[in-house]
């Protein structure tokens, strides 16, 4: 494989990782949101559900989905070689 | 102390100065034992976390372009996770989040949600990017991916307006602080506020800006999560308040249907800015409409996340790519821990307030023996709260009880009865805040100014010590012009707030992401991004806030971002389709930015 490929196939699993990542964002963002009303029939730790994904749920989510993204694509950079060199 | 193996040593540093500074909350609260008025203790809180935030900007003075501009690129991933979260959390977050909860319940919780997941765009979107590109700015990074001067000349705009409104709102929040904790006027405050702002700043520029911001992050964090778990403890609702107050949103629905809430008629006579309660804490629209409203300010603040430039550049500090991207992970950390305590203090007070079951509790009981309460008194005082008998029966009804979404934070403390070194305590870290956050936005101000407009622009041949008594007399100009703004009170510190990120949603998202994940983009289409997104943001904003427009489907002055984001983009992709492509210099340019390994994209010093 030259640069050239490589380079291809890194910005290719990038840009499959960002899709992921900006799905589940827009999922915990909007989606659940959307549906705070219905959301709010169900209850989880005693509060209403779709108070808690507001005030709490999503939040976890995000910090959750933002430590394994940066995992995620240290490990593609690495895997092509396009990782820094460690100082 | 900033020599040699400084950076080696921060955690020691700052593990001394948070044990200093427990040791100092300690002392005041020994003080306060021993008889020390609480005004004394304000003011000692106040003045000691000032001048050390002033200390350290003094030790971090510079005379080097690469630590004014990005603090010479080395600050370690999580270090620079607490500055950023001390650059974000501005006085709106810290001072009146809580409150704003308290009065617009899961409505305004987008907000919590916004000014959190705006950080996935960031982390997967760009800055690890735009680190690679090793710009010095926003406007840097617009200026070189797509050339020519107009192009970099709008992005400045763009950065400008929207960081101007706000700073201003920031510096309003410093005066705010500083007028109640010193016991001084609001527009002496106000420069107050601007002189401790500047002197973090003036000396070091981003050096001076990162290690102040780390500090007042410790400070903020500590002040805002200890009232907190103090109330819950004291109250019987567990150790942990986050994770038990479920049972407390319960009761308070019942106490608002007790109290009868939408039952009352509202009343009349408040002063400005005062508010009943009105709104069902947990209750969401059922209606398409309050959903669309709800996501629709939720997606504003989050593409405002990504395109302020105050947050955009701590990113530029990290020592690698691989730190940026972590960086970003940190600091949404560490701003969780703050956003994720804010529901449940808006919940502890509310229930303070409406339980008749607590002591604390005043609604329902008589208006001479809630008027006889000490923070009903120190509040009415200074006119951020008001009891009116409307109907004189002599109780105080819900719709009778006044007061400003602010204090929710500022005098919770005082409401649960807990002693005087919290409210000091409490008061400090909303400084630290509002401080941080002005620091940061008039820095991206003064060296947008500095940097792009008059060394890239103007003068380009201008010495290193010219360009950088440039960026400080810009820096002294524009924190001037803010204070003067904020001193004339033009509107509610958390309208300007939600404006500064349509603004900068409104004209820079495009021309930043696209400019990194779309090769094709060109100098045409990002000058045509900027400009038509801005101006029909703008547009829209005047209307509706100005000249009384009805807005289209629910979307108000906050959201008008929504209107701007998608002219920008189709503005861009148009013009950028219907002219030339880049050249293969910008085509290699921009493959250089999407991997981590290699020499950055712009030159070391530039």
């Amino acid at each position: 494989m030259n640069d050239a490929d490589k380079r291809v196939m890194h910005w290719q699993s990038t840009k499959r990782l960002m899709i992921i990542t900006l799905s589940l964002w827009v999922f915990f963002s909007f989606v659940v949101h959307w549906f705070a009303d219905a959301l709010n029939s169900m209850s989880f730790l005693g509060f209403p559900l779709g108070f808690y994904m507001a005030a709490q749920g999503s939040e976890v989510a995000f910090v959750i989905i933002i430590f394994w993204f940066a995992r995620a694509q240290h490990k593609i950079d690495q895997e092509y070689g396009f990782a820094e060199e460690e100082a | 102390m900033f020599k040699g193996d400084f950076i080696d040593n921060l955690p020691k540093i700052y593990g001394t100065y948070t044990g200093g500074f427990i040791v100092f909350i300690i002392l005041m609260a020994i003080l306060e034992q021993m008889g020390l008025g609480a005004d004394t203790i304000g003011i000692l809180f106040v003045a000691f976390t000032v001048f050390i935030y002033a200390a350290i900007g003094w030790l971090s003075r510079t005379m080097e372009v690469g630590a004014y501009y990005v603090a010479g690129r080395q600050v370690p991933t999580v270090f620079n996770g607490m500055a950023t979260a001390a650059d974000w959390m501005s006085g709106a977050s810290f001072v009146a989040m809580a409150g704003g909860i308290y009065f617009g319940g899961h409505g305004y919780l987008a907000f919590v949600v916004g000014w959190t997941g705006g950080y996935i765009l960031v982390a997967s979107l760009m800055a690890p990017y735009l680190r690679k590109f090793g710009c010095y700015t926003v406007p840097d990074f617009i200026g070189t991916r797509y050339g020519g001067k107009l192009t970099r000349l709008c992005a400045v705009v763009v950065l400008v307006v929207a960081s101007f409104t706000y700073v201003t709102a920031q510096i309003n929040a410093t005066g705010t602080i500083a007028a109640r904790a010193l016991q001084i006027p609001f527009e002496v405050g106000v420069w107050f506020g601007l002189l401790g702002i500047l002197l973090c700043s003036m000396l070091g520029g981003m050096r001076a800006v990162t290690w102040t911001q780390v500090a007042q992050y410790i400070v903020l964090i500590i002040a805002y999560l200890i009232p907190v778990f103090w109330m819950s403890n004291k109250q019987g609702f567990g150790l942990v308040p986050q994770l038990v107050y479920g049972d407390a949103v319960t009761r308070i629905t019942e106490l608002e249907q007790l109290h009868g809430l939408g039952t009352l008629e509202a009343v009349s006579g408040a002063a400005g800015g005062l508010k009943a309660l009105t709104v069902p804490f947990v209750q969401a629209g059922s209606d398409a409409l309050s959903s669309w409203k709800f996501v629709t300010l939720v997606l504003c603040m989050m593409a405002g996340t990504a395109s302020l430039p105050h947050i955009l550049m701590r990113y530029f500090t990290t020592p690698s790519v691989k730190a940026a991207r972590q960086s970003v992970a940190w600091s949404l950390f560490f701003i969780f821990l703050l956003y994720f305590t804010a529901p449940a203090l808006a919940t502890f007070t509310k229930l303070q307030i409406l339980d008749p079951n607590l002591a604390t509790g005043i609604i329902g009981k008589s208006i001479a023996e809630v008027n006889a309460l000490d923070w009903i008194q120190k509040w009415s005082n200074v006119g951020f709260l008001q009891v009116i008998d409307a109907n004189g029966d002599g109780i105080l009804q819900l719709n009778e009880f006044f007061m400003r979404g602010d204090i929710v934070v500022l005098a919770t403390p005082e409401i649960a009865g807990l002693p005087y070194v919290i409210s000091g305590l409490v008061a400090a870290g909303g400084m630290a805040a509002a401080m941080s956050t002005a620091d940061g936005l008039l820095l991206a101000i003064a060296n947008a100014l500095s940097h792009d407009l008059y060394y890239k622009i103007i003068d380009p041949n201008a010495e290193t010590k010219k360009r950088l008594l440039v960026a400080r007399a810009l820096l002294l100009i524009i924190g001037a012009l803010g204070a003067f703004v904020a001193s004339l009170k033009l509107t509610t510190i958390l309208g300007a707030v939600a404006w500064a990120f349509d603004f900068a949603c409104s004209g820079l998202l495009f021309p930043i992401v696209l400019g990194i994940w779309w090769k094709r983009a060109n100098r045409a289409g990002a000058i045509a991004g900027m400009i038509g997104g801005f101006v029909a943001g703008t547009w829209y904003l005047y209307m509706v806030r100005f000249a009384g427009m009805d807005p289209w489907i629910g979307i108000d002055h906050l959201r008008f971002g929504i209107i701007g984001m998608p002219v920008s983009l189709v503005c861009m992709v148009v013009v950028s389709l219907m002219t030339e492509e880049p050249d293969a210099e910008t085509q290699a340019m921009v493959d250089e930015t999407r991997v981590p390994a290699g020499r950055a994209v712009l030159r070391a010093t530039h």
